[in-house]
């Protein structure tokens, strides 16, 4: 579910930090601008993971600040499609069940990719496996805050980049106002076996 | 960019607040080039660990101003890491564990899920290996849950007995 992605960048280091190491405060500026943040296409960054070639500084006339052109590696969390996490459930709607990581929360199962037969029980709001057996149905509740195991089916990036004031997509920006949309968003499935609950799947 | 981040500290933590501050997160525009190789879990738990330990003995004497991005997103997956089995791996572990699955013709990505979930169940196999059934007979399956919970360190789970952890207890099971 992590990967390594090599990077590059120029990074600004302002005068009041030259006492220090320059691959400190290189660092320090990298996991500033990236830790927390998703890169379009690219996934969630994590953190540094090292720093492999600096090339020369330079100082522009008129900043007193050196930029230096860094290439390093990254810790990006993007599982691979097909890939099997664990999650836990952080809540229900009728969209489907959303499924939290801790550290990344945009994760979807739909209803179409529960297992089935499932159906969302509209007083509790929470989703049910109406699970068969010989003895007759039994309803298996997906309630918040249990942990799942969920296949990665899908990915999306979405380019949450701020656009230029009345631009030509005046449209496309006035509809994204009312709600942030998530710049990274999962979809995932439990409709195979040995997916879903943990506990559905622990023989005791 | 005009939005507030709300950011905490790390250690001060609550749910509530961490949530916000991964809900508020937004893109950046970046340059890459190339994805390298997939991390293990286990890889990046260390790197994690030691990147909090360095931290540590750093922020003491200067302040880390901006590093509140930093500071969630690594005790958001620490937390994430160290309720799985990788925990517990070392490279020389996996490094035996890689050895033993030769035999197994497996795909990296199979492997890398293996050491990262630690199956212990035949299903759970049958997820992660694709087309299980055609490439595996049962004996082989149940060789490799073998050489799987033999080799790899048990996670958070099988000490959890002595530990009071917050961890939903498992209840009901299907038929």
């Amino acid at each position: 579910m992590f990967v390594l992605v090599e990077m590059v960048d120029t990074v600004r280091i302002p005068p009041w930090q030259f006492e220090r190491k320059l691959n400190d405060s290189i660092a320090e500026e990298l996991n500033k601008k990236l830790a927390n943040k998703v890169v379009y296409n690219v996934g969630l960054c994590i953190c540094l993971f090292d720093i492999t070639k600096l090339e020369d500084a330079y100082v522009f006339p008129g900043d007193g600040a050196s930029h230096t052109k860094v290439h390093f590696r990254y810790v990006v969390f993007h599982p691979f499609l097909d890939e099997i996490l664990i999650g836990k459930i952080k809540g229900c709607s009728p969209e489907g069940v959303h499924v939290s990581l801790g550290f990344f929360d945009d994760i979807l199962i739909p209803p179409e990719s529960l297992q089935q037969p499932a159906k969302f029980d509209e007083t509790e709001q929470v989703w049910v496996w109406e699970y068969e057996t010989e003895e007759g149905a039994h309803d298996l509740y997906m309630d918040t805050g249990e942990e799942i195991r969920f296949r990665v089916v899908d990915e999306s990036f979405v380019d949450t980049s701020p656009t230029g004031p009345s631009s030509a997509e005046a449209a496309s920006s006035s509809e994204e106002l009312p709600k942030k949309e998530a710049p990274y968003t999962l979809v995932g499935s439990i409709s195979e076996p040995g997916l879903g609950l943990l506990s559905w799947w622990t023989s005791n | 960019m005009q939005h507030g981040r709300p950011r905490v500290p790390c250690g001060a933590h609550t749910e509530a607040e961490s949530s916000a501050a991964v809900a508020q997160r937004e893109a950046v525009p970046f340059q890459r080039l190339r994805t390298t190789k997939q991390r293990r879990h286990g890889s990046v738990y260390q790197l994690l660990t030691d990147l909090k330990e360095q931290r540590k003995e750093s922020g003491k004497n200067k302040p880390s101003a901006g590093q509140q991005n930093l500071n969630s997103i690594t005790y958001e997956t620490l937390k994430y890491i160290s309720k799985t089995p990788c925990r517990n791996q070392s490279p020389e572990i996996v490094q035996e564990f890689l050895t033993a699955m030769k035999s197994h013709k497996l795909t990296k990505a199979e492997k890398l899920q293996l050491l990262n979930h630690r199956p212990m169940t035949a299903v759970e196999i049958q997820l992660m290996v694709e087309e299980s059934e055609e490439r595996l007979t049962e004996e082989q399956i149940e060789a490799l849950l073998h050489t799987v919970t033999s080799i790899l360190p048990a996670g958070p789970e099988g000490e959890q007995s002595k530990s009071a952890s917050s961890d939903a207890v498992m209840e009901e099971d299907p038929a």
